[in-house]
């Protein structure tokens, strides 16, 4: 049965869009924590360390989202754990994040100059006061931009979870675009809901870049 | 017993011989020059003083404490021994006050009202009470300079070690910080400058040093040193950043 697109439809659109913010989050969270080990085993001076860190963002930066997807999906029952759509797509958005994140992070740590670690260095302080106190409040600064760029790319790499059944904003606009055979306006008001997610990132971004650059 | 021996040390950077085998004293209160042509290794010998750089062989004790070996804990040295750079170093994410407190807080555990006490002192030394709320971008080189000084005086440290810190700055700029170093003089501070301020080195300075090559190729008195030089090396080297 074709029926008409209604007010329902536009709050169900909605509703799913609530999963694709939830998705984005966990893969933010998740992929932050793990995306800031990456990346401090990609800097410290210990040579394993950084090899399993480089193998690491190889691996998952050189393959698609889309294969993750499938193989935790379908791969993880074959080890006998049984994992839903949820559980696979957040396992697999945090740990393609982490990997970006890791990079970014790597980058934006190294991009401060080696004489503010000498810097202090020569007033006693320890690696790690020198670490938390001087480099990452400047490195924080450099990756704001990158990092929003990348979480508005995680939004929308959350709709490749449609495709092992995950009803987010992108499934549930199949849905309702087959059920009341508007696809264009149902996918019109998809990215709307998807553009309206992003630009309130990129506004945020600009705030903090504001708000750090204040207090440099 | 001098406050810093420096015994046979040798330091290179992959095939180049930076360093080969430097032996120097410095007596507490002493203010020592270091000058040579660049590449001949005086702010390398400076960086080894506090650990900065590693030597490949020799030993270098500072204070009591062994820079060179392994079981001495470098942080605790670092405290006690002050460096300033050529390119200052501020922390830019921090105003002046901030970029004093910070060490006095982290490794001296001082509370922030103590720390905050000593850094108004400080700065106010080197003349900059009104810029303690000001970022480092906001300052001149020679004022960022001089909150480099009091930021590294605030720890208290036995002694100073000054790599080149006017080469950086505008001609105009160099006479507020050698003043601050005049100052310190005055003090009784042990001091080792590298420095093309021959004039300052001449006036200043208790003694001076001049590497050549990786070695100490002329050590005596400033003055008389400057003014006749034993060696060839030296005189040509006086002769060439005095004209």
């Amino acid at each position: 049965m074709i029926r008409e697109l209604g007010p329902n439809d536009i709050v169900y659109l909605l509703e799913a869009a609530r999963w694709t913010v939830a998705l984005a989050v966990i893969a933010m969270v998740a992929g932050g924590v793990l995306g800031l080990v990456v990346a401090v085993l990609r800097i410290v001076s210990f040579k394993p360390a950084n090899w399993i860190a480089i193998g690491y963002i190889n691996i998952v930066q050189g393959t698609p989202l889309l294969g993750q997807l499938f193989i935790f999906f379908f791969g993880l029952p074959l080890f006998g754990i049984q994992v839903g759509a949820w559980e696979a797509a957040a396992l697999a958005l945090s740990i393609n994040a982490s990997a970006f994140f890791g990079e970014i992070w790597r980058g934006s740590l190294q991009s401060v100059s080696p004489r503010q670690w000498e810097a202090g260095a020569a007033l006693g302080l320890s690696y790690w006061q020198r670490l938390t106190s001087v480099i990452l409040p400047q490195a924080v600064r450099i990756s704001i931009a990158p990092t929003v760029g990348y979480l508005m790319q995680l939004v929308k790499d959350t709709s490749l979870t449609a495709l092992i059944g995950f009803i987010e904003l992108t499934r549930a606009s199949q849905i309702l675009s087959a059920a009341t055979f508007k696809p264009l306006q149902v996918y019109g008001l998809a990215a709307i809901a998807y553009f309206v997610i992003c630009f309130s990132l990129s506004r945020l971004s600009e705030q903090l870049e504001k708000r750090t650059h204040a207090a440099r | 017993m001098p406050l810093v021996e420096i015994t046979d040390i040798h330091k290179s950077f992959g095939k180049v011989e930076v360093l080969k085998n430097v032996s120097l004293t410095v007596e507490k209160g002493e203010i020592v020059a270091v000058i040579g042509r660049s590449g001949s290794g005086k702010s390398t010998l400076l960086r080894c003083i506090n650990g900065l750089e590693r030597v490949q062989s020799g030993r270098i004790v500072v204070d009591g404490m062994e820079v060179t070996s392994p079981a001495t804990n470098i942080n605790a040295l670092r405290e006690r021994v002050g460096m300033v750079f050529q390119s200052y170093n501020l922390f830019p994410h921090l105003t002046v006050e901030r970029n004093v407190t910070l060490a006095l807080k982290k490794v001296r555990r001082m509370n922030s009202e103590a720390a905050r006490d000593v850094a108004r002192a400080m700065v106010a030394k080197v003349g900059l009470a009104d810029k303690l709320g000001a970022y480092p971008d906001e300052l001149s080189g020679g004022q960022q300079q001089r909150v480099a000084i009091a930021r590294s005086l605030a720890m208290q440290p036995t002694m100073m070690l000054f790599d080149e810190i006017t080469s950086a700055l505008d001609p105009e700029l160099v006479g507020e910080v050698l003043k601050v170093l005049e100052q310190l003089a005055r003090e009784g501070m042990t001091m080792m400058l590298v420095t093309h301020e021959m004039n300052f080195a001449k006036n200043v300075a208790d003694r001076v040093v001049f590497m050549h090559q990786g070695n100490v190729h002329e050590d005596g008195p400033a003055r008389d040193t400057l003014i006749e030089p034993r060696t060839p090396e030296l005189r040509s080297f006086l002769s060439a950043v005095l004209h």
